[in-house]
């Protein structure tokens, strides 16, 4: 049933070819309970505004799509509800940390090159000679929960570091890293700790936290981070203290 | 550089030196510049920046400390020089923040070890009380134990 | 890309042991010594007796690693914040001299006092 109340979105509109930076678009959309903020831009772009651009796909939150900045918090746009934020006015802004490309899109390339640098696959000498790989619930246990991420790309418009610092590899993908280091089938530990062992790879998080807290799919990057940090320590006194070990 | 790259593409793929070189179109990206003012934006993160100058108030204790240690190896009569400075209204006020800063630190830094720990037993992780609550079980003995000595031994 | 190893590990390890060190002692020293005593909850104490609790070697290396570890937690903390607070990381090496030096001046001057209390 659909109620005759409006709620207004404050949508940040940015044109490469005609604008110098950013400004904010008013529009009035009505409010219906079930809609989500995905819906409300849909709205605008079919009845108000077709310039409006921005990304979307599954609109049910798993195909990472749809982030924007909801009054300063990061979230998806097919996982916020329109009526929470009456009476408003509800503002929309892209993704913080990543450079705009138009309206609310994005430019996500850099971080599409993070993910490659952490080896997010599974690296193993041959084949076990034994056909499939088995794995128990246990040692499924100890990855899965990082294995839930769908690049959604909160957690870096969440993280002060990643705006801070361009070349910092960011939550995801080191949270990534951490599941495939905890996979009990990868054998690619060390060579990606050469890699991340790095001031801008584990090192250059500090805990603040807010990846984990706005992650949709409770992957906790912040607390992947910091187990893969104490692993890299122990490692690193393991090797300090028994050089000629084998790795 | 975006046509000297398009044109020796033109040229790679076998084309007649005719063929128009077409550019690629790169939008201009809008890249705003982080203020040092960042942290004040949001609670979560102000919460972060006073964590972290916590660290402050340890290195604070620490010189505190250092300053009362050289103070008692150089005779009564500098350590009471000592209680002196230390009865002062400001250092007293200093000290009183310093403490809070501490308090922050340890609250915190417990409420965090169980992140950095993922302990598993049987498969299911352990709840996160089962390792912060230890650790502050073990400051506040290891707290009563140390003014204990103090009031009985001083 | 990059093939010098980190020694970020070894840092981050002191800041751990420090912090561990941090949360557990310092608190209850300066409420004593800071809060208590001049404020006169609790008695000041004799002179002799704690220079003579201080004397004790178990005290010594107590308070040694009580003074110690705590200026690394707080040399590898206090650099992030430079870094991320003032973005100043171009600075990297004075900023890294600077917070180390002041933890290793500190250890030092805690290992002299210390060993002649």
């Amino acid at each position: 049933m659909a109620r005759n109340i409006d709620i207004e979105l404050q949508v940040s509109r940015y044109s490469p070819e005609q604008d110098l930076e950013p400004h904010l678009q008013s529009y009035r959309v009505p409010i219906r309970d079930e809609w989500v903020i995905l819906d409300a831009l849909n709205y605008v772009k079919d009845k108000i505004d077709g310039t409006l651009t921005f990304r979307w796909s599954c609109r049910m939150g798993i195909c990472g799509s749809c982030g924007y900045m909801i009054n300063g918090e990061p979230k998806l746009g097919c996982a916020t509800f329109l009526k929470d934020y009456a009476p408003g006015p509800v503002k929309i802004e892209p993704l913080r940390n990543f450079p705009i490309v138009r309206d609310l899109v994005i430019e996500i390339s850099d971080f599409l090159e993070k993910l490659k640098k952490v080896k997010p696959w599974l690296i193993h000498e041959g084949s076990n000679g034994q056909g499939e790989y088995l794995q128990t619930p246990d040692q499924l246990e100890q990855f899965r929960q990082h294995s839930m991420c769908i690049n959604c790309l909160l957690c870096y418009a969440a993280c002060p570091i990643s705006g801070l610092d361009p070349i910092f590899i960011g939550p995801a993908a080191l949270a990534l890293a951490h599941r495939y280091n905890k996979d009990s089938r990868d054998q690619g530990s060390a060579e990606r700790m050469a890699t991340l062992s790095h001031p801008d790879g584990i090192w250059g998080c500090t805990f603040v936290g807010e990846c984990t807290r706005v992650c949709p799919k409770h992957v906790d990057p912040a607390g992947a981070i910091q187990q893969y940090k104490l692993a890299a320590a122990m490692d690193g006194m393991k090797s300090f203290l028994m050089p000629w070990g084998k790795r | 550089m975006d046509s000297a790259a398009a044109r020796a593409r033109a040229s790679a793929d076998g084309h007649s030196s005719t063929a128009p070189a077409y550019t690629e179109f790169h939008p201009r990206w809008y890249r705003p510049r982080i203020s040092t003012y960042w942290w004040l934006g949001r609670w979560p993160y102000v919460k972060f920046i006073l964590r972290e100058l916590s660290s402050v108030a340890v290195a604070w204790t620490v010189a505190f400390t250092l300053f009362q240690l050289w103070s008692l190896s150089q005779g009564e009569v500098a350590y009471s020089t000592f209680t002196r400075r230390a009865s002062s209204p400001i250092m007293i006020a200093l000290n009183v923040i310093a403490f809070g800063f501490l308090l922050l630190h340890s609250i915190t830094w417990f409420n965090l070890a169980p992140k950095a720990m993922a302990v598993r037993v049987s498969g299911k992780r352990l709840p996160a009380i089962l390792i912060s609550g230890p650790q502050f079980l073990a400051w506040f003995a290891i707290s009563a134990i140390v003014l204990w000595i103090y009031m009985v031994r001083t | 890309m990059e093939a010098k190893k980190s020694h970020e590990p070894i840092f981050w390890t002191l800041f751990s042991a420090g912090g561990v060190v941090a949360a557990l002692l310092l608190p209850v020293h300066l409420f004593i010594f800071g809060m208590a005593v001049p404020l006169h909850w609790i008695h000041g104490p004799a002179y002799n007796l704690l220079l003579s609790l201080a004397q004790m070697p178990i005290a010594r290396l107590y308070l040694f690693v009580m003074c110690s570890l705590p200026l690394f937690h707080f040399a590898h903390r206090f650099r992030y914040t430079l870094y991320d607070g003032l973005q100043i990381k171009h600075l990297n090496e004075v900023v890294f001299a600077s917070c180390y030096g002041i933890a290793v001046l500190g250890t030092v001057a805690a290992g002299w006092l210390l060993w002649r209390i």
